[in-house]
């Protein structure tokens, strides 16, 4: 494999989160620069990852401008305050043409939000968690499996009970949400397979869709009640 | 009467967020007005500033979350201010008011003079009192 590229990476806030990021990419040989409002925590990260940190405010744009934010290839806002996490991000790409901007968002509602305002992905600790714990959960109707970075849409399992009013109704029949596709059934004892048209849901039926953060529920509702 | 008539058919819906002394005296002077105002704010002391004969909505809740502002009635508004003392409270509020609901008229106050210069160039109507101030004290005081 070539080398990886090294990036320029501005990141707001030097909380845990900020901290631990920074010292994760500079390991993998970017070039990071921490924005911090807080003297003492700027010191501090200083004395652990050497200069790499700006002290300032991340919303201002003279701030970002003096962190040389023109020619970043990424920003991430890391801070606790949602609203300060979007109004970098949106600064950062309107008007340093920062190519991708990354929020870290702690309210999971501002989740598809942020996204419609621009923000080219987000990271929601509590989704995550979230995610995490439905996939523990043995057969869980709704599981989210992957979350396309940058777009709105996202990948889904469902299983298909007994009770579901989807079944022994095939695809066609049901009318599921224009954006929304479902891309596998995968049945015991068979393969995997791309559904037809007319395919027809059973019981147990484990069944794969590509959906989006706002279709998500009404496909919910038609295959699992 | 055909004046409470006229005023019937022209009430407005109208949602503030943020009941400092402008959020509070706006909510006042529209309710005055006989329109339907809904004010939100953190604080439920902030309320003191709204008169004893305000006939609208005083809600506690953060007007940054979509929930809150559904509550507040933003899906019918006619309209919504973001007042708080946050620049970027009012600028995220306001986006949400305009992007997510579509509120038709959408006003948002932004101290920071930069920040406002950028979110007007992203479309968002927004009004800097630090300018405005700093403007008319400048055209008061230069013929001095």
């Amino acid at each position: 494999m070539s080398a990886m590229k090294s990036l320029y990476i501005v990141i707001v806030g030097g909380g845990n989160i900020g901290y631990y990021l920074s010292k994760a990419l500079l390991n993998q040989g970017h070039e990071v620069l921490i924005i911090e409002r807080d003297v003492r925590r700027c010191e501090r990260l200083e004395d652990e990852l050497g200069s790499c940190c700006m002290r300032g405010d991340g919303c201002e744009t003279v701030v970002l401008s003096e962190s040389g934010l023109n020619r970043a290839d990424v920003l991430i806002a890391t801070t606790s305050q949602d609203e300060d996490n979007l109004v970098s991000c949106q600064v950062a790409k309107h008007r340093f043409k920062v190519p991708r901007t990354i929020a870290l968002v702690n309210n999971p509602n501002n989740d598809s939000i942020f996204r419609k305002l621009g923000v080219d992905a987000t990271i929601s600790v509590t989704n995550t968690i979230l995610e995490h714990v439905e996939q523990e959960i043995p057969a869980h109707p709704l599981i989210h499996l992957l979350t396309m970075t940058g777009q709105m849409e996202e990948v889904v399992e469902l299983l298909i009970t007994k009770d579901s009013p989807a079944v022994g109704k095939s695809i066609g029949q049901l009318k599921l949400p224009q954006d929304t596709t479902i891309a596998l059934i995968m049945r015991d004892g068979e393969r995997p397979k791309i559904p037809a048209h007319d395919a027809v849901f059973k019981e147990n039926d484990r069944v794969i869709a590509l959906t989006t953060l706002e279709s998500e529920k009404i496909l919910g509702k038609i295959l699992l009640s | 009467m055909p004046g409470t008539e006229a005023l019937k058919l022209n009430r407005k819906t109208i949602v503030i967020m943020g009941c400092g002394r402008v959020g509070g005296k706006l909510a006042s002077m529209f309710d005055a007005a006989g329109h339907k105002v809904t004010v939100l704010d953190l604080d439920a002391y902030s309320f003191r500033r709204l008169p004893p004969t305000f006939s609208g909505t005083a809600l506690i809740g953060n007007g940054t979350d979509e929930e809150m502002l559904r509550k507040a009635g933003i899906e019918s508004a006619n309209a919504f201010i973001a007042l708080t003392q946050g620049d970027n409270r009012n600028v995220m509020a306001a986006q949400i008011a305009k992007n997510i609901f579509k509120v038709p008229r959408v006003i948002c106050r932004i101290y920071d003079p930069l920040r406002k210069d950028i979110y007007e160039q992203l479309g968002l109507e927004s009004i800097s009192p630090t300018e405005v101030f700093a403007d008319l004290l400048f055209n008061r005081l230069e013929k001095i």
